[in-house]
């Protein structure tokens, strides 16, 4: 398996896409930290890149790989070696490659200029972010049968988290606002990876003050060992689960 | 060699395989032909593990066929359309299948050698013409010694003379008592690569025999013009009979 992932990744770092990603997340990273000098600001601006673009990125670079790759899947299931191997190998190297670009590109600069548990929070989200939407874009890739289909699942699973779950979110908590639904929402919330790392990364800087008490009730929550720990694991099982069904399927799958 | 039993294929509503019995043994070559779309493809990839099938077993030296692919270091595959990765050179992807196989020492470079791919080592697949890939799949199926060889369309795109190296060299390897299995709509090279002949149509074998019965039964000299009446009389038995 490591031999094929070492070619699977040597191919990957070959394409211009993922030196221009890095180069990208860079120069960005780089020129918001000449604009401001408070360092919490810039993390904050970088948020914003660590939640919408980098899951963006990620599906649709990973479905497009995945459909480009096809033929050299067919390749190496032709010759002796098991089809869970080649799959995760395929998933390994697209995750590392992608997640190597965001560390060098987000996460070099952020080291260098300092940015504290705020930096360490974002470059930690940007980094589960990478691997939920890679898993997940992995998993449409398997469940349909041609490109086109398989960006546009991939798009909706961005959409639906990115956007349409905090519509619905922000209708529960408003129709309901009678009730106390702090907890509630603690559960919702981690049904949806982008809304963790949103408030993982929103508990590190001093704006979570602007809150409120829902707010408060975070901070004592993500703010205890036990709430790191728990909001972790949870990203971890949001790379985890898509990924065991994409294998799953893939094993069963014809090409 | 291969044993197939009983196989049944459906993609959606359409019946690919129905039914699809085969034996092959080692020592013979074998044509497998029949029109676009009756299941010669979807037949050689049941076999390699590329498409499940829904009923049915498959044996490669009376080892099931699985997920694992540990039967598959007996096969020497030949895709109809070879695409590699983009951004790997010659070298790099024989380098790779090698090193997937480690326990065979030495290798058959005959045909990277008789196609010059030595010279173009360093060049990337992105920048290789469809020939070229074609000649590279043949140099990669070859390059084991694999006891079964099945080779899907292996002289379409190819150059005259490169489809005569790799003809010469199927021979050569049937010489050896190998397994081969071609499927192509080039008649005439099929003629002279194969003793046995597998006719595929809508899913069902319709005629399995060896190429000297399929002449005498037909009264043709010649493997094409063999076919052709074999197809003709066939169609002329479907027309008559009613279909259920």
């Amino acid at each position: 398996m490591t031999r094929v992932l070492k070619y699977v990744f040597y191919d990957l770092l070959r394409t211009r896409f993922i030196l221009v990603y890095t180069l990208f997340l860079w120069f960005l990273t780089f020129a918001l930290f000449q604009f401001d000098s408070d360092a919490g600001k810039v993390v904050l601006s970088l948020m914003n890149v660590a939640l919408l673009v980098v899951p963006l990125v990620s599906v649709v670079f990973t479905t497009i790989h995945y459909f480009n790759s096809y033929e050299f899947i067919e390749l190496m299931l032709a010759q002796p070696i098991h089809r869970r191997a080649v799959f995760l190998s395929e998933y390994l190297g697209v995750a590392s490659s992608l997640v190597m670009a965001f560390l060098l590109g987000v996460g070099m600069p952020v080291a260098l200029f300092g940015a504290g548990t705020a930096g360490l929070a974002l470059v930690f989200s940007g980094t589960m972010l990478t691997l939920v939407f890679v898993s997940l874009a992995f998993l449409s890739s398997v469940l349909t049968q041609d490109k086109a289909k398989a960006i546009g699942v991939a798009l909706l699973f961005w959409f639906y988290f990115s956007l349409i779950y905090d519509g619905i979110l922000l209708w529960v908590v408003y129709t309901f606002s009678d009730y106390p639904l702090e907890k509630i929402t603690l559960g919702l919330v981690a049904l949806n990876p982008v809304d963790l790392a949103r408030i993982i990364l929103l508990l590190q800087l001093d704006i979570s003050a602007l809150m409120g008490y829902t707010g408060a009730f975070y901070q004592k929550f993500f703010g205890s060992a036990a709430g790191m720990l728990f909001s972790s694991l949870t990203l971890l099982l949001w790379v985890l689960l898509p990924l065991w069904a994409a294998t799953r399927i893939f094993q069963k799958k014809d090409l | 060699m291969i044993s197939v039993d009983q196989l049944n294929k459906s993609f959606g509503k359409l019946r690919v395989l129905n039914e699809v019995s085969i034996a092959w043994q080692a020592g013979k070559s074998y044509a497998l032909i029949g029109p676009n779309g009756s299941g010669k493809t979807t037949l050689i990839k049941a076999i390699l593990g590329l498409v499940i099938p829904d009923t049915g077993v498959i044996r490669v030296d009376d080892v099931p066929v699985d997920a694992r692919g540990r039967y598959r270091t007996k096969i020497g595959y030949m895709p109809q359309i070879g695409r590699y990765p983009d951004n790997m050179t010659i070298g790099q992807l024989v380098e790779m299948m090698k090193s997937i196989r480690p326990d065979v020492a030495e290798t058959d470079e005959d045909l990277l050698d008789a196609f010059k791919l030595y010279k173009l080592f360093d060049k990337r697949m992105r920048t290789l013409s469809g020939g070229t890939r074609q000649k590279v799949s043949a140099a990669l199926a070859f390059l084991f010694h694999p006891p079964i060889l099945i080779l899907d369309e292996p002289t379409a795109g190819l150059d005259p003379v490169a489809s005569e190296v790799l003809k010469e060299k199927i021979v050569n390897e049937k010489r050896k008592g190998r397994l081969i299995v071609i499927t192509s709509h080039i008649l005439s090279d099929l003629d002279e690569l194969t003793t046995d002949l597998v006719y595929l149509h809508e899913g069902q074998v319709q005629y399995q025999n060896t190429v000297e019965e399929l002449k005498r039964e037909t009264r043709e000299a010649r493997l094409t013009k063999a076919i052709a009446t074999l197809i003709r009389q066939r169609e002329l038995i479907h027309s008559v009979t009613p279909t259920p």
